[in-house]
């Protein structure tokens, strides 16, 4: 081994423990910012080292300036100009073009060793030929799906799961296809074509196995196949025998795995049943307790305003309704107007709220409210029989109290919020639609609660001169 | 890059492969919940070093088709790392204290 090549060594070891502080320091939001900016300055060491240090590099620069140039552009006007309610569908797009970029590694190592001139190390022959065809499958998986993704939360492609008669049976023969071929293409024939079969039906499944399943569950989702293009990842590292890919890859396929599942727990639901149990599928099944009309008590804007501004214990209930309006400003405004009137204000955040967790802090962070005061489900949850007013706004599913009784409500099950539990409970809500997941909510009906119709942004403007005039 | 990986070289790579999963796993699994966004950002960022491949190919790519290949994937893994930390460090500068609040 030449001193170059111990020198690579180092450069991919000092990266690598940069990725790995970089989601160490995630634990905390004091240091989270520093372990990002930590990993970004590891992923520059190791893209200049690249650059600068790879034999072959200098006759072909121009590619990677120019594709650089280009992924750069696109990377930080996307990722600037998006705004904060976008992000969940921004982070898809970012990992689908992850996995399309280790999907192309793959095939054009794959053509490369077809013809004999491999850019990476020639492995032991076998290896090499499994890691392409993984690298290629699961990258374009990724790449399909992320888009798919993207497209549901962004609203091109409809939310609701969308399913036809025999679809589990054509994505159930699509991996068998994938199966097949990959066992033909790795013992049996090295053949071009096949292997661009091969990647053909890979994008094909992505788009089949997300299609089925709901807008709701999309964050679990991109957890999932920001985990499969970190598994992609690693399998090119292996095909090229580079270990700053292996290890990182390695990493954030085993992150996003664990993520993935501490998410579904959230939900209280397996993974198997997100991916194919069509969730939330909308006017389909109405348990019998919660059919019929619901009636509901309406209230207006100065009524609830008086009720919170002489309340002792109010909890803010945020959810998707309030990204939506951007109302997080506002929101915080009347958290400011209630503390100065001596009212305990309090966030109780549920895992999944929004469409992402942790998506409803950081649009709460963005509008200035101090951490301190959001509070995670299991931490509050028992403080909503000891409140007065339970404010929630733009969420839905996770207030659910059918959850808690109704066995035959689909998301019997799932940890709520007990915002039924306090003493009032105001919703602010565009209409009586249903949730994401398409279930009515008996919340609404309940004696306790009262209705505040309206866009949440302008409602919670109105609490907001209305707690002022109180 | 590393030589032709001989079978030795090859139990490396597992032992390394191995290692880095239990990290991955055991890194995260601390997280609190409410910083689950930034971190599927975060670590969507940082298999962003796919990029380090695609410039390898890009490297030894000696026809029209390798190079337009190289192309594509220099260009998705650039998309896939820049905008990855950008977007990661948006978020995260949206959990910093506001000044006076304590602790």
């Amino acid at each position: 081994m030449s001193g170059e090549q111990v020198v690579t060594l180092l450069v991919y070891l000092v990266a690598s423990v940069t990725f790995i502080l970089a989601l160490k320091f995630l634990a905390s939001p004091r240091t989270a910012r520093t372990g990002n900016l930590l990993g970004a300055g590891g992923m520059a060491l190791v893209v200049a080292w690249t650059l600068l240090r790879t034999p072959g590099m200098l006759e072909h620069w121009w590619i990677v300036g120019v594709a650089g140039i280009a992924g750069s552009v696109i990377g930080v006007l996307g990722a600037r100009r998006v705004p904060m309610t976008a992000m969940p569908q921004m982070v898809a797009i970012f990992n689908g073009a992850g996995g399309g970029a280790a999907a192309t590694v793959a095939l054009s190592e794959f053509l490369s060793s077809a013809s004999g001139r491999a850019a990476g190390a020639g492995l032991l022959p076998i290896v090499p030929v499994i890691a392409t065809l993984a690298g290629a499958v699961i990258g374009g998986v990724s790449l399909t799906g992320s888009v798919v993704a993207f497209g549901k939360l962004q609203g091109f492609i409809p939310g609701r799961p969308v399913t036809y008669p025999g679809s589990r049976l054509v994505a159930a023969l699509l991996l068998g296809a994938i199966v097949v071929l990959g066992v033909v293409l790795a013992l049996i024939v090295n053949s071009v074509p096949l292997f661009l079969l091969f990647v053909a039906i890979a994008l094909v499944t992505g788009v089949a196995l997300v299609m089925p399943i709901g807008g709701a569950d999309m964050p679990v989702v991109i957890s999932l196949l920001n985990s499969y293009t970190g598994i992609a990842v690693a399998a090119t590292g292996f095909v090229l025998g580079n270990y700053a890919l292996l290890i990182a890859g390695t990493l954030v396929g085993a992150s996003g795995a664990i993520l993935t599942q501490l998410m579904c727990k959230a939900m209280n639901r397996s993974i198997f049943n997100v991916l194919f149990g069509a969730f939330g599928t909308g006017g389909g099944v109405v348990s019998a307790g919660a059919a019929g009309e619901q009636t509901a008590r309406e209230i207006n804007a100065e009524d609830a305003a008086v009720l919170m501004a002489y309340a002792k214990k109010v909890i803010i209930v945020p959810g998707y309704g309030m990204a939506v309006a951007q109302a997080q400003g506002p929101v915080r405004e009347l958290m400011d107007l209630l503390i100065a009137r001596g009212v305990d204000v309090e966030f109780a955040i549920h895992p999944v709220a929004g469409r992402m967790p942790g998506h409803m802090n950081v649009l709460l962070a963005e509008a200035n409210v101090p951490y301190d005061r959001l509070k995670e489900m299991d931490e509050i949850n028992d403080a909503f029989p000891t409140t007065d007013v339970a404010l929630v706004i733009g969420a839905n599913d996770v207030t659910n109290p059918a959850a808690r009784t109704d066995q035959s409500s689909p998301i019997y099950g799932m940890p709520i919020l007990n915002v039924d539990q306090a003493e009032h409970v105001v919703v602010l809500k565009r209409s009586m639609a249903t949730g994401f997941a398409g279930i009515p909510n008996p919340l609404y009906s309940d004696p306790r609660t009262a209705m505040l119709f309206g866009d949440a942004k302008q409602t919670v403007q109105a609490l907001v001169s209305g707690v002022k005039n109180a | 890059m590393t030589d032709a990986l001989d079978p030795r070289a090859l139990i490396d790579a597992l032992v390394i492969l191995v290692l880095a999963a239990f990290v991955g796993y055991e890194v995260v699994s601390k997280v609190p919940t409410m910083l689950h966004t930034p971190l599927m950002s975060g670590a969507n960022a940082v298999h962003g070093v796919i990029v380090v491949g695609a410039m390898l190919v890009a490297a030894s790519a000696d026809d029209p088709l390798r190079v337009v290949l190289a192309l594509v994937a220099v260009v998705l893994g650039t998309i896939n790392v820049v905008g990855g930390f950008v977007v990661t460090d948006r978020m995260l500068e949206m959990f910093r204290r506001r000044p006076g609040d304590k602790g």
